[in-house]
């Protein structure tokens, strides 16, 4: 079992949804029932191999690479298939394997117009493997390529299944998406040809292996052309972030996509744009990342003020939601930006609890839409009276989106903003410390906006227009679908340690750069 | 008597590499019986013509096979025709593109109201042109190939003969390229009365040498490759393209967009990377303003484009501005020309493939809407959902988002301008990356249509492909996806299309 998995496990994990997709295709479409279980034995398949890597996974060595394949794959360029699992990538893996499947559930009757679930789900399953491969691959142009994968489906997705303006939204998010994409590229293979060759069957070659050029890191590089290279990584993972100037693209395709999309954007596929920082750009270029980092913690706490008060100026449901994720990925980005270990671990806890918790909150809305076709929240109110169960949930999810302790969220946020109390040496002390203060003003701005969507939405009767309206409470496969989200963000908020006990050795082995600089 | 033969018995035949030729004198005998097909049989009958094109150009690929795997190149006349291992990857693009026309044309020639035999003669004509062009390494050589493919090219583009489109396509694209005709043979002539000789190889010795040095070289060379320009439609020199595309029947507009094109880089390329390469200071800058001015002037224009052609008249503008772009870069190290040379065969090769195929699914639609309105496209996944997938994959491919091919098109151009390390290859490469966002947005714009639109006309009939367009757009979408995953493929055949210095 363990040889099966160290050789197979990651493959089989990523590239198992493309198999289904291949038995789907193959189905006609009018077999609606069967597309649907095909897709969900995928999905759960998919999950089961994740289980069975993570029960495998030795957790006295996070910061190694496991299960690691290493295979030619484009011989001209030297790029290879390399993947492998460590502790940053280990729970995004398990939040991807375990999203999606809650996903397929929840559509099980939920299809947003036009129906069609053979394109709908196939998509899905597309996007797993967009999502997995980017969290598995540790080559770049693998990771560039699975990073890309997304872009299609989720275009795809928001511009058939969408909300009224779902055309202008969709290829809004794939111009953005791919502009930073271009310029990522670029920078791609600037590090592919600044860094030094290596000896690969007697021929010197340069190299796309992540773990190579990370033990490289960036040395001898000139000040300049490292912050240049930089650069258009940040780029390419700010906008997918999306970090503040380019947050524009999020809004319109939260706001525009069918639930299932959105709960796929939040919990999964903004992560790539802050996993790429931790994974790619800080340790393969530390000295630049030191000379970023002020810009990159200034646009995070702008992010974080910003997106909160742009949340106090929604009055539609959803795209309050998007810019919360906003403000979320801020704090996120804040603890990236101190280069600690400490903010660093807190990034990727602020990750998966995004991920878990703002899903969340979109099904939700995805399922007030469903009921009172709207998401006007004047036009809401009294949810709690009307279907008691969805509004406890709100409740709790709005909890745990402000940073409740007891709540993943919390563990996210604090040690976020505990981390820019002391960032990395080097890094101007009042400056982070500032930022600090500003996040910390940002998580009273959380509560604000989403106690008040609370109140505004669940308390209180409902408003005359669907005062007499029978409203379904939640389906079964509401509940099937939701409940193992809610109880990770219990376990996750009384236990926090299931997540920072994975991550800390892998971190503190990704920061060997930063740290070896010193002052 | 005997006396009077003696001048001519003492003629010395050159040597013939019989096999070397194999693929053109199997492309001549072909030509010969559709040319008697023709004039022998029916008119009912004339669809033989079509077949027997196609056998025969899948005969001129075995030779290919063959040449390819006893490997060496193959020097003849003086080093004026040369078979090495860039001239036989070409040679086979030309002959499967000219195929996949074959499979476009079947089917749309016969029931239209074109003449038959003839067409499917003077599409073998122009393939055989290609076919010499690829092993042509010296000037006249590459001139007489490139009128061998033009002249054919310029009576299929005006073969709607009764329409007062078609006859402007046929005459708009004649005139222009008889200009840059003219333009080219007096940049060749003074090259040729510098260094007093025909052979690309020679010429590049001597461009090494003294008479690089002096002005009228970098006249000569700026003049030949600007005829070249022409061909394959840079801006300034694209004007003819959009409306002889739009004019001309969709197969050979098709034709005209892939082949044709290739065949003006391939003389670019060689041109450039046996006889010019000495004067890089000149290439290097022209190439930069081409290759910027086309993809920028393409992609802006093809913005507004409300026609399906026409708007692939635009991209395949804008495309040849990302092949030009690599070019901007050569020749400033040993290893970034390799990479230069790499770049544009793989982005040939891949665009070749995928533009095919996306001709074919026009032509397929067209079939049904009779409209070249991209409105027309409205739908298409509601009621042919296959046809619509298989041009979202086209289209994306043609704007380099992976997992389809075209990414690695486009990654290659990126790597070679990279591999530079200077400021105008990083420049160059932002204004690729930026045009290829720019590129994004109408490609898009038609995967929108077909997927979020509903039919303009209300009509839902599925639509019936004809065999031979199935065919062509299988072959064309299985390479772009399967390839997107296993790029080393396009890769190696790039890699290995290096020249064999003859002469």
């Amino acid at each position: 079992m363990k040889d099966l998995l160290n050789g197979w496990g990651l493959t089989a994990a990523t590239f198992l949804p493309l198999v289904g997709l291949a038995v789907m295709m193959l189905i006609p479409k009018a077999e609606e029932t069967l597309h649907k279980v095909v897709a969900l034995v995928t999905s759960l398949a998919v999950f089961a191999i994740g289980v069975a890597l993570i029960a495998t996974f030795d957790y006295d060595k996070t910061g190694n690479l496991q299960f690691v394949v290493d295979k030619k794959w484009i011989q001209l360029i030297n790029s290879r298939y390399i993947v492998g699992l460590d502790g940053i990538s280990l729970p995004l893996l398990a939040l991807t394997v375990f999203i999606v499947p809650l996903v397929v559930i929840y559509s099980w009757n939920h299809f947003p117009e036009p129906n069609n679930p053979k394109a709908f789900l196939a998509l899905i399953l597309l996007l797993e493997t967009g999502m997995v491969g980017s969290f598995v691959a540790q080559d770049l142009i693998l990771f560039f390529v699975f990073f890309e994968i997304v872009l299609l489906p989720m275009y795809f997705m928001i511009g058939v299944w969408g909300g009224e303006q779902r055309q202008y939204a969709a290829i809004k998010f794939f111009l953005y998406t791919l502009f930073g994409s271009a310029l990522m590229i670029v920078s791609i293979l600037a590090t592919y040809s600044l860094s030094p060759k290596i000896n690969i069957d007697g021929h010197l070659v340069h190299t796309f292996d992540m773990r190579l050029l990370s033990t490289w890191a960036g040395g001898g590089l000139a000040r300049t052309t490292g912050i240049l290279v930089f650069g258009g990584f940040f780029m390419g993972f700010g906008i997918k972030v999306p970090m503040f100037p380019f947050h524009t693209w999020l809004p319109d395709a939260h706001t525009q996509a069918p639930t299932q999309g959105s709960v796929i954007l939040a919990a999964v596929l903004l992560k790539l744009g802050t996993y790429g920082f931790v994974r790619i750009a800080i340790p393969i270029f530390p000295q630049a990342a030191k000379s970023w980092a002020p810009a990159i913690g200034i646009l995070a706490v702008i992010g974080i003020i910003y997106g909160a008060l742009g949340c106090l100026a929604q009055t539609d449901m959803k795209r309050l939601i998007a810019f919360s994720s906003v403000a979320h990925m801020g704090f996120v980005m804040l603890g990236i930006a101190t280069l600690t270990p400490f903010g660093i671990n807190a990034a990727i806890f602020g990750m998966v609890a995004h991920g878990l918790i703002t899903g969340m909150l979109f099904f939700i809305a995805g399922s007030v839409k469903d009921r009172f076709h709207t998401l006007e929240i004047k036009r809401l109110g009294g949810l709690l009276i009307q279907a008691p169960h969805m509004g406890w949930l709100l409740g709790l999810a709005c909890m745990a989106s402000l940073g409740l302790p007891g709540l993943a969220g919390f563990w996210g946020e604090f040690p976020a903003i505990l981390s820019s109390y002391s960032p990395a040496a080097g890094l101007s002390l009042p400056l982070f410390r500032t930022f600090m203060v500003v996040a910390a003003i940002g998580t009273i701005l959380a509560a604000g906006y989403l106690l008040w969507l609370l109140q505004r939405v669940a308390f209180g009767t409902p408003t005359e227009e669907f005062a007499d309206e029978h409203i379904h409470d939640m389906h079964l496969t509401d509940y099937i679908a939701w409940v193992p989200m809610v109880v990770m963000i219990l376990v996750l908020g009384f236990y926090p340690n299931l997540i920072f006990r994975v991550t800390d050795g892998a971190v503190i082995h990704s920061l060997a750069g930063v740290t070896k600089l010193g002052g | 008597m005997l006396a009077a033969l003696a001048p001519v018995l003492a003629f010395a035949r050159p040597a013939i590499d019989w096999h070397a030729l194999a693929p053109e004198i199997i492309l001549t005998a072909t030509i010969c019986i559709v040319l008697l097909v023709d004039v022998s049989t029916s008119e009912r009958n004339r669809w033989a013509t079509s077949s027997i094109a196609g056998i025969g150009m899948l005969a001129a690929l075995i030779p290919i096979l063959t040449l390819a795997v006893k490997g060496g190149p193959r020097i003849m006349f003086g080093g004026a025709y040369v078979v090495d291992d860039f001239a036989l990857v070409l040679k086979a693009l030309f002959l499967v593109a000219g195929y996949v026309t074959l499979l476009l044309s079947t089917n749309e020639i016969a029931e239209g109201d074109f003449w038959e035999g003839e067409y499917y003669l003077l599409v073998l004509s122009s393939v055989f042109g290609m076919t010499v062009m690829a092993s042509a390494r010296d000037l006249i050589t590459i001139f007489i190939a490139l009128e061998m493919l033009s002249i054919p090219a310029y009576l299929l583009a005006g073969w709607r003969k009764r329409e007062v489109k078609g006859n402007e396509a046929g005459m708009k694209y004649y005139l222009m390229g008889v200009f840059a005709t003219a333009v080219m043979l007096y940049g060749m002539s003074l090259i040729y009365g510098g260094t007093n000789s025909t052979v690309l190889a020679e010429i590049g010795r001597q461009i090494h040498g003294s008479f690089g040095k002096e002005p009228v070289a970098a006249l000569g060379i700026v003049f030949v490759l600007v005829g070249f320009a022409f061909k394959v439609s840079a801006v300034p020199f694209h004007n003819w393209a959009p409306d002889t595309y739009e004019g001309a029947p969709i197969p050979i507009t098709a034709f005209l967009s892939v082949a044709s094109k290739a065949a003006g880089f391939v003389a670019i390329l060689q041109l450039v990377f046996l006889a010019f390469l000495g004067r890089g200071d000149v290439i290097r800058p022209l190439m930069w303003i081409l290759a910027a001015l086309t993809m920028t002037v393409g992609n802006l224009i093809a913005l507004r484009q409300t026609n399906i052609v026409r708007l692939f008249a635009y991209s395949s503008v804008a495309q040849a501005g990302f092949m030009l772009a690599p070019l901007a870069v050569v020749g400033s190290s040993a290893s970034t020309t390799r990479e230069v040379l790499q770049a544009v065969v793989g982005y040939l090769l891949i665009y070749t493939v995928v533009n095919l195929g996306a001709f074919a699914v026009i032509i397929a639609v067209g079939r049904k809407t009779k409209s070249g309105e991209i409105s027309s496209f409205g739908g298409l996944f509601e009621y042919a959902p296959g046809l619509a997938v298989a041009m979202g994959a086209f289209l994306f491919a043609l704007a380099g988002i992976p997992p389809l091919v075209g990414w690695f098109a486009k990654f290659q151009v990126f790597k070679a301008l990279v591999s530079q390390g200077g400021a105008s290859g990083i420049t160059m490469a932002v204004v690729v990356g930026v045009n290829s966002v720019i590129a994004l947005y109408y490609y898009a714009n038609i995967a929108r249509t077909m997927f979020m639109d509903a039919p303009p006309d209300g009509d839902r009939t599925p639509i019936r492909v004809p065999v031979p367009l199935l065919a062509a757009m299988g072959m064309a979408a299985a390479a772009t996806l399967v390839v997107g995953f296993i790029p080393g493929v396009v890769a190696h055949l790039a890699e290995h299309a290096t020249f064999a210095l003859g002469g």
